[in-house]
């Protein structure tokens, strides 16, 4: 079947008024979860899957709601992470970076507008990109092997040197922090614990929300708790709306970012977070003019437009073969298999409304998203009206209901609450929080595929360099390393430390 | 007389009488994952049928306690729910394999009382459609010439239940499994992903996992672990003990009461399960799930847990795993 034509059949399932009203549902329900911190989508995810069928949704309906939560929730993500620096998912930490010193430029509407039209465009392109090349973009997916994981990883690592700005010896120490809190658990080459301390709460090593929960909303509160106590709390007035001319400039970076969040997407195991992270630091050294970080819309565009890019195409793995690139992926997974779908790559022969009309209602919730947001971002802005005293203690107890509703163990709380108290004084120090997140999201991917690259070869390092991809993405990195002093040489300068 | 044949039939009726009067209040089944693993379905789906059955009346709710494969949940129930009548808690054959290796903290398999089975996956030996190897006995003999020819990939660690798949393997071909070349995964759909990809040559997964990839003829598979053949897609799939080597690897779901939970919720439930397995609307739900047949309810179970944990102590001693 011709993928247009397959895709009009798809169209047919989604508009029923039943699956309309689901998907307005799930993306609706989407922008609220994904606006309390804590609760991720995949969380979100698994605790509806069994309200599906208590409402006996028959499954294309069940995965249109589901799928609706997914994507919605990268809309709704952004609302505290861009008005209160508080991200409440490791995927939307970039989106502070720019987006927060916007708001306190007063430009808060104008940040939650440019991020959701971002949001629009990474979605969409990604569903395009998956109606008509699903197939072989999973199978071009699945050929990455270890090595090209490592070298993918290092590029990662390489771009995060563009945090730096002129601090990089707190960069790096931020760096290892983030590797030596990725160390903790089991090790899965040997089997081995590492730093558990004989703790049984830790053999899994450190949740990754209770981290971001910890280093963002706990710090973020202890510094404003501070400021109030000092008097200097920086409030956002209403500043200028978001303009057309302002989209245009934007457009290629969201373009750019499309294109990575949906590579990182597709690749089984690299997920949003990755994604973002990449598109920001990769964004910074193409257009930085030191701009960045202080309220650029195309830092903000990026991450965001990454972001739902990402999300979207961890499905293309799962509909085109059955194999689950992300967390939340695997749960949905684990949806096909409750509705005794069999999914992989009979899916889309044998039970094509499922497939398509998933698809299809993909291209339906985006636009809802779109039209459901745009209108509301003044509302959204508004919730800085609402009284610090008020509103952050608010913020803090949903954190830690989120993440007690997730993990059910207090333990998980200290855990939070140790974290954000450490972040707390590495801000003092001017230690930045952002690289610790992040070197610990890419420690587990390097360490665990240059450990699978090194068992293939026996040891041996000359697999690093062994096939094309990985050599492509070893030289950008060594561009990404170069480029400041190739652009200070064309200035005629020498770079100073401080600019490394 | 009339006082002594009903203290008497009272004696004979009290174990059926026992079952009979306790209810649950507000029962609760621990999925020790986070929501969507296999634990958690095992609780939500026998949940949902345990309740539309009629089994058992009030709603159960699935609770979950995620940490080391069943490590948290099974602290959890020993310290604050010792004697909770209305908890039942899931389990599987992972859990007593990290069991097995102490990884459980101080508390061993006699810590819990094991109620039932109420079914079982198979491990599965699969390789790409278009590998060199044929049987199991092309594994074996590369396997015998040269360990480290054949790349392992799945998705625990070295000591987790999918390595035991393939060191019992290299065990019968009488080949040290340390000398495995083992790739660790994040989870089963990676390590598919990886031999469909071409970057390992055998995986070593379970039989509900593979069965899209088998039926699309993505995938071939040597060997199933299991006594007999498996039905349906498996039919024509060799177990590993019809090549010779009799290693066979069931992946069982239950369940397991806290250790002083009364003698009347014990019976209750173990009650319930041996009836749920008996259901035909129970037998359906659990085929749809990939999950075969494993009817094994109270005392036999107990033992099974017992000798299993006992079994996977012995290996992994023997592999240098535990001491």
């Amino acid at each position: 079947m011709d993928a247009l034509s397959a895709l009009l059949t798809g169209f047919q399932v989604a508009l029923t008024p039943l699956n309309l009203a689901v998907a307005f549902a799930g993306v609706a329900l989407g922008t609220a979860i994904g606006a309390l911190p804590g609760i991720g989508p995949i969380n979100a995810v698994a605790l509806l899957l069994p309200l599906c069928f208590a409402l006996k949704l028959p499954p294309e309906t069940a995965l249109i709601l589901l799928a609706g939560l997914y994507y919605g929730s990268g809309y709704g993500g952004r609302i505290s992470s861009i008005l209160l620096n508080i991200p409440g998912d490791p995927g939307l930490v970039m989106t502070t970076l720019d987006g927060y010193p916007l708001a306190k430029a007063g430009r808060g509407a104008a940040a939650l507008a440019i991020s959701g039209i971002g949001s629009f465009v990474g979605g969409t392109s990604a569903v395009i990109l998956m109606t008509f090349l699903a197939v072989p973009l999973a199978r071009l997916a699945l050929s990455f092997g270890p090595a090209d994981y490592v070298a993918l990883m290092v590029l990662s690592f390489a771009l995060l040197g563009t945090m730096g700005e002129g601090k990089a010896v707190k960069t790096w120490i931020a760096v290892a922090l983030g590797l030596l809190l990725a160390m903790v658990g089991i090790d899965g080459g040997s089997g081995v614990e590492r730093f558990t301390f004989g703790s049984l709460e830790l053999l899994g090593g450190i949740d990754f929300t209770s981290l971001t929960i910890g280093l963002f909303a706990v710090a973020e509160i202890l510094v404003l708790a501070e400021g109030m106590v000092s008097g200097v709390v920086s409030r956002t007035g209403d500043g200028a709306r978001l303009s057309l001319k302002e989209i245009r400039y934007c457009m290629p970076a969201m373009l750019r970012a499309t294109g990575i969040g949906f590579f990182l997407g597709v690749l089984p195991g690299t997920g949003a977070s990755v994604a973002s992270a990449m598109a920001y630091t990769a964004e910074k050294r193409i257009s930085d003019k030191g701009t960045f970080g202080k309220g650029d819309m195309r830092g903000l565009a990026a991450p965001e437009t990454a972001d739902n890019a990402a999300q979207t195409a961890s499905m293309v793995p799962m509909l085109a073969l059955g194999i689950p690139g992300s967390g939340t992926t695997a749960v949905m997974l684990g949806a096909f298999m409750m509705y005794s779908i069999t999914p992989g790559p009979l899916l889309f022969t044998q039970r094509p409304e499922v497939a398509w009309g998933l698809i299809a209602s993909m291209y339906i919730g985006n636009l809802m998203l779109l039209v459901l947001n745009l209108p509301l971002v003044g509302l959204f802005a508004r919730l800085l009206l609402v009284p610090a005293w008020i509103l952050y203690p608010g913020i803090l107890a949903l954190s830690y209901a989120g993440v007690y509703a997730v993990s059910n163990s207090a333990f998980e709380l200290i855990i939070t609450t140790a974290i954000g108290v450490i972040a707390y004084v590495l801000r003092k120090v001017g230690i930045p929080l952002i690289p610790l997140l992040l070197a610990f999201v890419l420690a587990r991917l390097l360490e665990d595929n240059f450990r699978r690259a090194l068992s293939l070869s026996d040891g041996g390092y000359e697999i690093l360099f062994s096939t094309p991809t990985s050599i492509i993405l070893w030289v950008l990195a060594l561009l990404a390393i170069a480029w400041p002093f190739v652009g200070q040489l064309q200035r005629g300068r020498a770079p100073t430390p401080s600019e490394i | 007389m009339r006082t002594s044949i009903a203290i008497c039939c009272a004696v004979m009726l009290s174990a059926a009488a026992q079952a009979q009067q306790f209810q649950p209040q507000n029962p609760e089944c621990i999925a020790p994952a986070a929501p969507g693993g296999g634990f958690d379905l095992t609780c939500r789906l026998t949940s949902r049928m345990l309740n539309e059955t009629g089994l058992v009346g009030p709603s159960i709710r699935t609770t979950n306690l995620p940490g080391g494969i069943g490590a948290i949940a099974y602290n959890n129930i020993q310290a604050q729910r010792a004697a909770d009548p209305n908890v039942i808690v899931a389990v599987s054959t992972g859990s007593w394999v990290n069991l097995a290796q102490g990884k459980f903290g101080r508390f061993n398999e006699s810590d819990v009382r094991w109620l039932g089975a109420i079914g079982a996956d198979y491990g599965v030996l699969a390789v790409r459609k278009d590998s060199r190897f044929k049987s199991l006995g092309d594994v074996v003999d590369a396997l015998k010439k040269d360990p480290a020819s054949v790349k392992v990939g799945a998705g625990g660690t070295v000591g987790s239940q999918d390595w035991m798949k393939p060191a019992l393997v290299l065990k019968a071909a009488g080949v040290d499994p340390r000398k495995m070349r083992y790739l660790s995964y994040e989870g089963g759909g990676e390590a598919i992903g990886a031999l469909i990809g071409g970057h390992i040559d055998l995986f070593p997964g379970d039989a509900s996992e593979v069965r899209g990839q088998l039926e699309a003829g993505e995938i071939r598979l040597l060997a199933t672990f299991s006594d007999k053949r498996l039905p349906g897609a498996f039919a024509e799939v060799p177990t590993a003990k019809e090549q010779g080597y009799d290693v066979q690897w069931p992946i069982v779901r239950g369940f397991y009461a806290p250790p002083k939970a009364p003698e009347a919720s014990y019976a209750y439930w173990t009650g319930i399960l041996a009836k749920l397995n008996a259901d035909p609307r129970w037998q359906k739900a659990r085929t749809e799930q990939g999950l075969f047949e494993f009817d094994m309810i109270g005392p036999d179970f107990d033992a099974f847990a017992k000798k299993r944990t006992a079994d996977f102590r012995a290996l992994a001693i023997e592999v240098g795993l535990a001491k």
